[in-house]
């Protein structure tokens, strides 16, 4: 089945998750948390979310302990630049492969 | 009513008829006084549109996109290097499908600097995805564009309105000025599928992938390759939407014949001259002429050039002995490009039926030349005996 249908001519997409396509096919790295050191995580309590307030792709949620979405992070980097503690690293898509494949 | 008027002011008188509610435009010669005339109409009551000034072309353009995606009739107007200047923006507003209607007063472009008439501007537009409709006098300058919104309306599609810059842009010349309440019924007011709303809102033609994706409803959404099928799709197609809104036109300002093609003495010729604009017109008085020479020759206007209409070409020539292209405009570095469009035509719907016509084509009154009426009648005798000449057929060439 094809797009002949779809109710539109042109390109037009509402705000919700995924209307860009899949956007993190793109990530050449991707960011992982450190729970021991990051602030929500390790108070237990809302604080901080710099890389929630960040992320240009709203893929980081604003829960404890804050969660990338990485069916759309495109892997930026900004949240692992901007996290105060550090406690984001940004890790090349080449060592998840195996994983990705069980 | 019978008026007598200048081209442009009756595009503008067009436009105001159809109430296109957001004017943005950029002046340049010769189409400024369209423009001036349009924000008179405005500043004076005449007119309830806003007119937003502009500092370029691009700009205009721009202005017209997001206007008519947030659902308004908008009109915008330019010649020759203001027309080349907007080129990314036109590409966009025909991507975007928006029924924006521009009239384009044709002016050679430059280098060098010339601002006298030919059609370079408007042919090099060609490929642009908008519909392009050419006039041939100030009557069907008003009727096009009137037209031109319940085409581009119907299609989501934009349309240039061309014009012969001078020719017809500056000459006054008697025409019907058609009633509002006729106008009325024939356009009615602009409603697109979807306006730009604070209560719906969207992206429009953000970032589009190769491929195809599943939209936020779960819906499988077109790639970029998909929305720009349908847009050469649609643009075929509306070849009869141009039929339909000829017929309506007929049915309500009983005006106009042949949606693409505007024949005079073409029944009985042998050979037939084809051209765009107010060139045609001039051609009637050389076929005139060589009519009563005895040489059975007739003149095809063409007024429809994007959508191609192909077909009803190769129908309305086959069986000819000769066409004899007559061109404003060329395709740099092979020849002008409605004799290529021509023979891609006949070709395909004659080809290996006999009926075949030979096509001889002309480049003629490039920046604003005069074009002679003896000199053009003796290229066009000259080119149905086959006497032309070895060498550039370029007609008034001082070389």
């Amino acid at each position: 089945m094809g797009t002949r249908n779809y109710r539109r001519k042109t390109s037009h997409s509402e705000s919700g998750p995924g209307d860009g396509g899949r956007t993190g096919s793109w990530r050449v790295e991707r960011p992982v948390v450190d729970r021991s050191i990051c602030i929500p995580a390790r108070r237990g309590k809302e604080a901080c979310f710099i890389c929630w307030l960040f992320c240009p792709e709203i893929v980081v949620s604003r829960t404890i302990p804050p969660t990338i979405d990485l069916e759309y992070c495109k892997g930026c980097g900004i949240c692992a630049e901007e996290c105060p503690t550090k406690a984001i690293t940004m890790v090349d898509e080449a060592s998840f492969a195996d994983e990705d494949k069980e | 009513m019978h008026i007598i008027e200048n081209g442009n002011v009756a595009a503008a008188m067009g436009i105001r008829l159809c109430r296109a509610t957001v004017i943005a435009a950029y002046p340049i010669t010769p189409q400024t006084p369209l423009t001036e005339k349009l924000s008179e109409y405005i500043d004076s009551g005449q007119m309830k549109a806003e007119y937003i000034p502009v500092e370029s072309e691009h700009s205009a353009m721009a202005v017209c996109i997001a206007a008519a995606s947030a659902g308004a009739r908008v009109s915008t107007a330019t010649s020759a290097n203001g027309l080349l200047y907007m080129h990314e923006q036109v590409q966009w507003a025909s991507g975007a499908r928006l029924p924006i209607v521009m009239c384009v007063v044709n002016r050679a472009v430059g280098a060098p600097w010339n601002i006298w008439n030919d059609q370079q501007d408007s042919i090099s537009q060609r490929d642009t995805g908008w519909m392009q409709l050419y006039c041939a006098d100030h009557q069907q300058i008003i009727d096009t564009v009137i037209k031109a919104y319940w085409i581009a309306e119907k299609s989501s599609i934009p349309v240039m309105v061309c014009y012969d810059g001078y020719i017809l842009s500056h000459t006054y010349m008697p025409f019907e000025l058609p009633d509002q309440d006729k106008v009325d019924l024939f356009l009615p007011p602009f409603r697109p599928d979807y306006a730009l709303s604070t209560t719906e809102p969207a992206n429009l033609n953000t970032v589009t992938l190769p491929d195809t994706r599943v939209d936020v409803h779960g819906e499988l959404a077109h790639g970029y390759m998909e929305i720009r099928y349908l847009l050469q799709e649609d643009l075929r197609n509306s070849l009869g939407i141009i039929a339909q809104a000829q017929e309506r036109f007929s049915d309500i300002f009983g005006r106009g014949a042949d949606p693409y093609l505007e024949p005079y003495l073409c029944e009985d010729a042998r050979y037939v001259a084809l051209g765009m604009g107010s060139l045609t017109y001039q051609l009637r008085v050389c076929v005139d002429a060589l009519r009563a020479e005895g040489i059975k020759v007739g003149v095809m206007g063409l007024r429809v050039y994007r959508p191609f209409p192909d077909e009803a070409l190769a129908a309305a020539l086959k069986g000819k002995k000769g066409v004899i292209v007559f061109e404003k405009a060329l395709s740099y570095g092979y020849e002008g490009a409605l004799a290529s469009d021509l023979k891609a035509a006949l070709y395909e719907w004659l080809a290996g039926t006999g009926a075949l016509p030979r096509v001889r084509g002309f480049i003629a009154g490039i920046g604003g030349r005069d074009i002679r009426t003896a000199e053009l009648t003796s290229t066009l005798r000259e080119a149905i005996l086959d006497k032309t000449p070895a060498g550039p057929s370029w007609i008034g060439l001082n070389l």
